[in-house]
């Protein structure tokens, strides 16, 4: 399943630095996530998480280093042609339209297609039932659950081949958690790889393949999910243990 | 007597709308009070002026040029007054904008001097706007009016037609929709915001032309001046409704038009102005989001 062709990782950010002016928040980064994988990026508040996939998405330049897509090197790459090329974010907090309708949102997830699909739309609806049901009510009036199902639904509408996903438990109950880390399974098992940044480590390391940990802008560990799991470090910081 | 006033206030109300919609947008998207806004407006119709009494066009010919070199003007203006300053302070960007609303005001005498100037050709009298009718109904009263009045309104009408088909319907519209309610988002589904913020102040000075066009041709004036009151009166129409809210910008400027009329009819002309800028303050003072405005936060 897992796979990376001669160029390297289907997806590379290679040594990235970026800035918010005078503060340094992002050190020398680089991760690889390959083709059908799930990786996770865990790490504390203030980590650079975050900023590491608005980098991603080109919504944050780059002061030093290289990002890699499928074999192209797509550094100076705009956010729309980002999204053009298959990379599509679920960002922290959702940032769902508030003032359009449940299936206006959806409509803008299919922005940069030329087709307005009815298999994808459907698709999406067979995922999320209660979005179907909602689909007239506006963005800003669901409960947070259904929010961040409309943004994960939102980005689905997009076709991405690398899912970018921020903080998708954040503020949720577990049970809503579970559904939704369910979700991001059946997701990655019909083709879509996954980059999923969470401070909810337990549940991250259990659903991806590899993950990373950052500390301070700084990639500090990688391994197997597996192992992390098991890493004393990781255990007494991050997984309450 | 009140009908008249209804049909004079409606009348302005309609070109308040209109130029009031080019503020509401670019406020809408970019948190800017384009102030040069009331100078697109004005060169509009200076370019129409220009094209139909000074170089004998035809209207159908000179109106549209005066449209496009509005929308040029309204375009460039972005990219070159507002565009570098987005990430200043938003006082800079706003003195950006007094800056560019004085320059045009300038450059419009330097062209054309500063005097009040016909917009129509005495050779050619555009007879059938000139044209008047007369009503009378029970209650209401008697009421006179011509049929440019009637243009007026109905292509304020129109143009609220056809500018909701455009939000609602269009790539362009959903754009600027989800620009103006959370551009990072908007970036992260691939909107691209500056082709998006270039749109909208295309429309905005689109609408504004056509209503400078409508005034000089109602009043037959134009004059450097012409878009300093005017646009701040469409200012206060925006804000009435509720700054960023487009169908508020059209209910402001309807009631901002009508509150001039019974106001200049019953009280004195002299406190039409008044009026407008009372009604501005009240506004921000009692209600800042205005009739249609959001109450509820931007982002949950
Ligand atoms: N717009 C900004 N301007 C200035 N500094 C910022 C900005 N956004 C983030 N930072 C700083 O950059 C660092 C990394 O922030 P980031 O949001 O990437 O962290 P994170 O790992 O996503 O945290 P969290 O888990 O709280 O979401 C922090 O120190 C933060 O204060
Ligand atoms: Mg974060």
């Amino acid at each position: 399943m897992v796979k990376t062709n001669e160029n390297g990782a289907f997806f590379k950010l290679d040594d990235v630095s970026v800035s918010y002016g005078q503060i340094e928040a992002l050190k020398g980064v680089t991760v690889e996530v390959g083709e059908g994988e799930i990786v996770s990026l865990i790490g504390a508040n203030g980590a650079g998480k975050s900023t590491t996939l608005m980098t991603i998405s080109g919504i944050l330049k780059p002061k030093k280093g290289k990002k890699y897509f499928d074999g192209e090197d797509v550094t100076d790459a705009s956010a729309d042609g980002i999204v053009g090329r298959g990379i599509v974010q679920v960002p922290e907090g959702r940032r769902i339209f508030p003032r359009m309708s449940v299936q206006e949102n959806l409509e803008m997830g299919a922005f940069r297609r030329h087709k307005a699909d009815t298999g994808t739309l459907d698709h999406v609806f067979e995922l999320f039932p209660i979005l179907k049901e909602r689909r007239g009510q506006k963005g800003g009036t669901l409960s947070g659950g259904e929010q961040q199902m409309l943004a994960i639904a939102r980005s689905l509408m997009a076709e991405p081949r690398l899912l970018l996903l921020d903080e998708p438990s954040l503020g949720l109950a577990p049970k809503i958690v579970e559904d939704i880390f369910a979700t991001i399974n059946r997701i990655n098992s019909e083709g879509i790889t996954v980059f999923l940044v969470e401070q909810n480590a337990a549940m991250a390391l259990d659903v991806s393949h590899r993950g990373y940990v950052m500390e301070t802008g700084k990639v500090v560990l990688q391994d197997t999910s597996a192992n992390l799991l098991e890493n004393e470090e990781v255990q007494k910081a991050y997984l309450g243990g | 007597m009140v009908l008249q006033q209804i049909i004079n206030g409606l009348t302005i109300g309609a070109v308040y709308a209109l130029i009031a919609t080019g503020y509401t947008m670019v406020y809408g998207i970019i948190e800017l009070i384009n102030f040069a806004h009331g100078e697109i407006y004005m060169m509009g119709a200076f370019v129409a002026m220009t094209f139909f009494r000074l170089w004998g066009m035809p209207l159908w010919a000179a109106a549209p040029a005066g449209i496009l070199a509005a929308v040029m003007l309204g375009v460039t203006l972005e990219y070159v007054a507002y565009r570098p300053l987005r990430r200043s302070p938003r006082l800079v960007a706003l003195i950006s904008a007094i800056g560019a609303s004085l320059f045009l005001q300038n450059l419009a005498m330097k062209i054309w001097g500063a005097r009040r100037q016909p917009f129509l050709d005495p050779n050619r009298p555009l007879e059938f706007f000139q044209i008047k009718h007369h009503v009378s109904l029970p209650v209401l009263g008697e009421a006179t009016f011509s049929n440019m009045q009637i243009t007026i309104l109905v292509t304020a009408a129109v143009i609220a037609i056809l500018l909701n088909l455009i939000i609602k319907r269009t790539k362009v519209g959903k754009a600027m929709r989800a620009t103006a309610q959370d551009q990072v988002a908007a970036r992260l589904m691939g909107v691209n915001v500056n082709r998006t913020i270039t749109a909208t102040f295309a429309i905005g000075s689109a609408m504004g032309a056509v209503a400078g066009i409508l005034v000089g041709m109602n009043y037959n004036q134009v004059w450097p001046m012409m878009g300093y009151m005017a646009g701040l009166k469409a200012f206060t129409a925006a804000v009435l409704g509720g700054i960023g809210n487009i169908p508020g910008a059209f209910v402001g400027g309807l009631i901002l038009g009508m509150a001039e009329g019974f106001a200049g009819a019953y009280i004195s002309s002299l406190w039409m102005d008044a009026i407008a800028f009372a009604v501005l303050i009240i506004v921000l003072i009692y209600r800042p989001s205005g009739i249609l405005g959001e109450q509820i936060p931007k982002r949950t």
